[in-house]
């Protein structure tokens, strides 16, 4: 019999195939054939068979889905509260991650070490360090030994609130203060969730070509005017990259999940956790397609 | 060209007359001290924040050396009184340091190694080759980086506990494998490009690949290797910033992880993580030591000892690495 021959352009083909063929595997055994499982699980009550190692699952309809959102005790305000944080969050995150990008960005002495350090949150972010870091963070910012942290405290929050008032005297209205002096107490969990993205806009302010800056130069535009005509619309693709990592990265250890691993692990209710896990992915999909489709509109893209 | 010209002439021009020099000179002078007020802002910003990131960790060491009198001494803000020992050496016993360690960092090394070839693999196939629904698959990789993974645990969970795909378990083995407890599901896993945050790692490859110049590969093409070994022999030394990058996000992360150690309860002595968060509750039970402030003495030596490595693969590969972020271009 006669081989058959493929074109070179066949065999790139076939070849691209084999090169994602073990994801493709993966993805279709571990990702898709799992949230078709989790749809089924949400939708049936499940039961552990415990002496062979198998389930049976029971068709009860809408059943879990209406206990999650009647009945439960604090789904409800357990999604909205991570929902509300993350909404909160997100915005501060990229503001304060472009910020502290475009200070990295010049060339001063010591760069290397400081860019080192702005990274570091990143490398200690297991779930025990960070814990014990937002202990310590109350420890070292009351300055006194950790037995009389409520005492330190209670003189500090007296402190702030003056001048708090004071800003608020100045006919600054009440929700902003509110949103600041929010943002100011979270400062910490702001920073250290912020690594990764410093360094994604470091690498898109280094891609902006320099004959850009020129011709701004030239031109006579001040530096206010050359960030919000040159450097803004040049990075404002990466502020989707950014936004997209900042959403998951902030759902992946919210107190949703922990609900979901709880109620599984510990109460045994399958269906139920199910059910909390759809809904809150569904949720960050939502927000994440809307918050996506929302900067693309307005995104800039240079080539 | 044209460029150089109107700065020619804006130069020429201004120094017609004497006045628009003088002008000229104080706005210099102006600008000098602008710029050292804004090099001053910037100094002090990046101080106060590296400040706010470094006093914890510091704050974590210092307090792991604190003996009982000094947690209880209000005079005592970070340097200990009376230094103590005793936080590790409890600790050390209770982690059962030395091995746990080496075996989680073997374990995250072993990961690392799958991770950084799985991935690669599947980023150059991404960035190189053009077939059929080839936007919808990339869509796919997209969808697995913003998927959280607890919307999958269980599933997971179940298909680990009797492992038995396409029944080809039953067929070998006559049973379905049960996975729990041994590393095997992560193994698994991550060979088939689904471990620890795989999807995010196939986008960085994929987005280096992209940028490196077609020319290398048609010049082995033209030299007579094939597809594969153009891969390993041409492509993957080239792609070092990126494999970099990877190598230590996936390391520090798994060796960090405790999600998918407890869900597939892994055991403790190959996780470290599992050991520390049940390090309170041992040094509560073993040695009745119940106080919560001396309780976190104990917690915080035993973060110091699970940071040093990581803290030491950091600091040596950190020039590498972030020039790896960077230039891999997580970015798109």
């Amino acid at each position: 019999m006669k081989k058959r021959k493929l074109t070179l352009s066949q065999k790139r083909t076939l070849s691209g195939y084999l090169f994602i063929l073990p994801w493709f595997i993966g993805f279709l055994v571990f990702y898709v054939r799992s949230l078709f499982m989790t749809t089924q699980f949400s939708l049936s009550e499940l039961t552990m068979d415990v002496v062979n190692g198998g389930y049976t699952l029971e068709f009860v309809g809408l059943k879990n889905f209406l206990y999650a959102f009647t009945a439960h005790g604090s789904f409800k305000q357990i999604l909205t509260t991570s929902v509300m944080d993350m909404v909160i969050d997100v915005p501060l995150i990229i503001f304060f991650s472009l910020f502290m990008a475009l200070m990295l960005n010049r060339k001063f002495p010591g760069r290397t070490l400081v860019r080192a350090i702005f990274f570091l949150p990143v490398i200690l972010n297991a779930e025990a360090i960070v814990d014990a870091v937002e202990t310590a963070t109350m420890m070292v910012a009351t300055g006194v030994s950790a037995s009389s942290q409520e005492m330190a405290a209670e003189t500090v929050g007296m402190g702030m609130s003056y001048y708090i008032d004071l800003f608020g005297n100045l006919m600054i209205p009440k929700q902003l203060l509110g949103y600041i002096v929010g943002a100011v107490d979270r400062i910490t969990s702001i920073i250290s969730a912020s690594g990764v993205q410093i360094v994604i806009f470091i690498a898109a302010l280094q891609s902006i070509p320099g004959s850009l800056y020129e011709v701004a130069k030239i031109e006579g535009a001040t530096a206010y005017e050359t960030f919000w005509k040159v450097t803004f619309p040049m990075v404002m693709p990466h502020i989707i990259t950014n936004v997209v990592y900042t959403v998951v990265d902030s759902f992946i250890d919210s107190d949703v999940v922990n609900l979901a691993y709880t109620t599984a692990f510990s109460d045994f209710n399958y269906g139920l956790s199910s059910v909390f896990s759809l809904v809150s992915t569904l949720v960050t999909c939502a927000i994440l397609a809307l918050v996506v489709s929302f900067i693309q509109k307005k995104t800039f893209y240079y080539n | 060209m044209i460029q150089f010209i109107k700065r020619f002439l804006k130069k020429h021009l201004s120094s017609l007359s004497d006045e628009a020099t003088a002008m000229n000179e104080r706005q210099a002078l102006a600008n000098s001290f602008k710029e050292f007020l804004m090099g001053l802002f910037r100094f002090i910003i990046i101080l106060g924040i590296c400040y706010m990131i470094l006093a914890p960790v510091f704050g974590i060491i210092s307090n792991s050396f604190f003996s009982n009198k000094d947690a209880y001494n209000p005079m005592v803000y970070l340097i200990p009184q009376d230094p103590t020992l005793e936080r590790y050496e409890m600790a050390v016993e209770i982690l059962d340091y030395l091995p746990t360690m080496i075996k989680s960092l073997v374990f995250s090394l072993i990961l690392m190694l799958m991770q950084i070839f799985t991935c690669s693999m599947v980023g150059y196939g991404f960035a190189r080759f053009d077939f059929p629904l080839k936007g919808l698959l990339f869509g796919c990789v997209v969808i697995m980086i913003v998927i959280p993974t607890h919307t999958i645990m269980l599933p997971l969970y179940m298909t680990f506990r009797l492992f038995d795909p396409f029944g080809l378990c039953t067929l070998i083995f006559g049973q379905p494998l049960s996975f729990m407890g041994t590393p095997v599901p992560m193994y698994i896993m991550t060979l088939f490009g689904c471990g620890l945050r795989s999807g995010l790692y196939i986008y960085i490859f994929n987005q280096f690949f992209r940028g490196l110049p077609k020319e290398i590969e048609e010049a082995a093409l033209v030299d007579g290797a094939g597809i594969w070994y153009t891969y390993f022999r041409v492509m993957l030394p080239n792609a070092v910033p990126s494999v970099i990058t990877v190598a230590v996000f996936s390391l520090v992360w798994q060796y960090n992880d405790t999600f998918f150690a407890k869900l597939f309860l892994i055991p403790q002595d190959q996780s470290i993580g599992i050991r520390i968060s049940s390090l309170v509750a041992n040094i509560a039970n073993q040695y009745q030591i119940m106080d919560k402030t001396i309780q976190n003495l104990y917690l915080d030596a035993g973060i110091v000892l699970m940071m040093i490595p990581v803290v030491l693969i950091y600091v040596l590969l950190q020039k590498h690495f972030i020039e790896g972020v960077e230039r891999s271009g997580i970015v798109g």
